[in-house]
């Protein structure tokens, strides 16, 4: 499990919304094809973490950041990163199904249509397999044509995450994916994850314990912007180094 | 004990008395509403037959119809609201989405607000000063479309611009997210989901332009003949109206552009409404919804 390539290496990273620190010094090395859980109490910086390894922090205004964040070897906070081919390679799935007010076709070819792909043949086999990929295609083969917004909860997810992969991305960031679904859609996306993390690496933020120690082979425990502790999940959860991990995980706070 | 009995009956009469004088200020708005459009309604509808609709004006309006004015109105109003669409939705689209919270969007919008509370004569003036003399369009529909679209703009970009604030973030995150540009991620989610407020805003801008009068005074021209192109001179049907009335033409065709008028305002703004109260999640997928129920 140690031998995988690093795809993530962050070092020292500050961040800071206007004069409010939220992240202090952090650093991680994400490894690939691997599922990494963020976990910590809330506002303790895990979605804020995230959102630094897309750059989507840079929507918003009075954001400022300092230290290194390497993709690939490459700093994404660099002058000369294409945020586009960034994000194109690094997806993002929300807290919230967010399918747009469009075709469950139009959903899942609105990435490669932006990156310029036109041709139907391409876009109706990228939507086959995609759909496929999350477990989705015999639910919906016969109404690609209607609407996302017809979708149940859990499907609308595995949609936004189809269409995260419609765009080949290499990285799956996912911020509390299940936070919105029932027991049964949650289950049927950790399966999923198990899946996808022996083609893409996915860094997962979750609120749920049990879901960190059921999907993840590493886990970070996040306080107040500081990472407490980095390892693999079962040694975090069985014989945790610090305290105030072993307080967090066992439920005495958060 | 007592004292608070006495005190509850003035109160309680006092509250009565308040909502029934409520009440009846509410019932007189209505009332003069209801008694202007009704009593121009009696007095034109009779006049409003298929010749006053279909024939031109002749003998200044005293004889024959409308039809060309029905057709220059179009004409102006028309030129105006599709040359205010592109530069309004642009500037909504660059308040609400490029530069939101910046000082000059604040002072820009001041001054969309100032232009939308400044007498219509004065559009008039400037329309007649600018267009038909300094860029020497004339008197034409072209002169009257664009000093129309200069008052209607305020309308389009407010209403444009709620509508751009109704749709989720999470739509313009999920689309950056995906390596989309600000631009595409405008273009292909935000503006569709907009469709509706958009149409509303062009909707309720066609109203006010329909309505309009000063401004139009001093830049169409007032030719009751059919106007072909866009630099003919033409008259809208407010402007036709203020004429049959301030030179005592005829009362009859007076009343009947005037009930048409009102007609046809109203029309505009039961459309502007009920588009305006769909939400921008319905529309088309609405009934593709519908008919994926009947399907199953």
């Amino acid at each position: 499990m140690n031998n995988t390539k690093t795809k993530f290496e962050i070092k020292d990273l500050d961040l800071y919304y206007g004069d409010f620190q939220a992240l202090k010094k952090v650093g991680i090395d994400i490894y690939e094809r691997e599922i990494t859980a963020l976990i910590g109490p809330s506002g303790c910086g895990k979605s804020t973490f995230l959102r630094t390894l897309n750059r989507m922090n840079d929507l918003i205004p009075g954001t400022r950041i300092e230290g290194q964040v390497k993709f690939d070897n490459k700093d994404i906070y660099d002058k000369d990163t294409d945020v586009i081919g960034l994000r194109k390679k690094v997806g993002m799935v929300f807290q919230k199904p967010n399918p747009f007010p469009k075709s469950i076709y139009d959903n899942i070819t609105f990435g490669p249509r932006i990156h310029g792909i036109r041709e139907k043949n391409r876009l109706d086999k990228i939507t086959e397999s995609t759909l496929k990929e999350v477990g989705l295609w015999n639910e919906v083969k016969d109404r690609l044509n209607k609407s996302a917004m017809g979708l149940s909860g859990g499907q609308q997810q595995r949609l936004c995450i189809a269409r995260c992969l419609a765009v080949e991305p290499e990285v799956l960031l996912m911020d509390e994916p299940t936070s919105a679904l029932d027991p049964v859609a949650t289950s049927r996306i950790e399966a999923l994850l198990q899946d996808l993390a022996k083609k893409y690496t996915i860094v997962i933020v979750t609120h749920n314990m049990q879901q960190a120690g059921r999907v993840s082979g590493y886990t970070s425990f996040f306080l107040t912007g500081e990472i407490i502790e980095t390892g693999l999940t079962e040694k975090i959860f069985s014989v945790p180094e610090n305290k105030k991990t072993e307080e967090y995980i066992s439920g005495r706070f958060g | 004990m007592k004292e608070n009995i006495r005190e509850k009956g003035p109160k309680k009469l006092k509250s009565l008395l308040f909502t029934r004088i409520i009440q009846i200020i509410a019932a007189i708005t209505l009332a003069a509403l209801l008694i202007i459009i009704g009593y121009i309604l009696v007095k034109g509808l009779p006049g409003i037959t298929w010749e006053f609709l279909s024939e031109d004006p002749s003998a200044m309006g005293r004889e024959g119809g409308i039809f060309s004015i029905i057709v220059g109105t179009l004409y102006v109003t028309v030129l105006a609201v599709l040359i205010a669409m592109p530069i309004s939705v642009g500037a909504a689209v660059y308040f609400n989405e490029y530069a939101s919270g910046k000082k000059t969007v604040a002072a820009i919008r001041f001054f969309t607000e100032v232009l939308a509370g400044i007498p219509s004569i004065i559009f008039g003036l400037f329309g007649f000063a600018f267009f038909v003399v300094f860029l020497g369009l004339g008197w034409s529909c072209l002169s009257g479309g664009l000093t129309l679209t200069i008052m209607i703009l305020p309308t389009i970009i407010r209403t444009t611009e709620e509508a751009l604030k109704t749709v989720p973030m999470a739509y313009r995150e999920g689309s950056l997210a995906l390596g989309a540009t600000r631009w595409q991620t405008i273009v292909k989610v935000v503006l569709p989901c907009c469709r509706g407020g958009i149409l509303t805003g062009l909707i309720l801008g066609l109203g006010r332009a329909i309505g309009e009068t000063a401004a139009v005074m001093l830049t169409v021209g007032g030719s009751l003949n059919m106007p072909v192109s866009v630099m003919d001179s033409a008259r809208t049907m407010a402007l036709h109206l203020y004429n049959l009335a301030s030179e005592g033409i005829s009362e009859e065709k007076t009343y009947a552009t005037a009930a048409l008028l009102i007609i046809v305002i109203l029309i505009i703004n039961t459309a502007a409404n009920n588009i305006g109260k769909r939400p921008f999640k319905g529309g088309r997928h609405k009934k593709i919804l519908l008919q994926g129920a009947k399907d199953e």
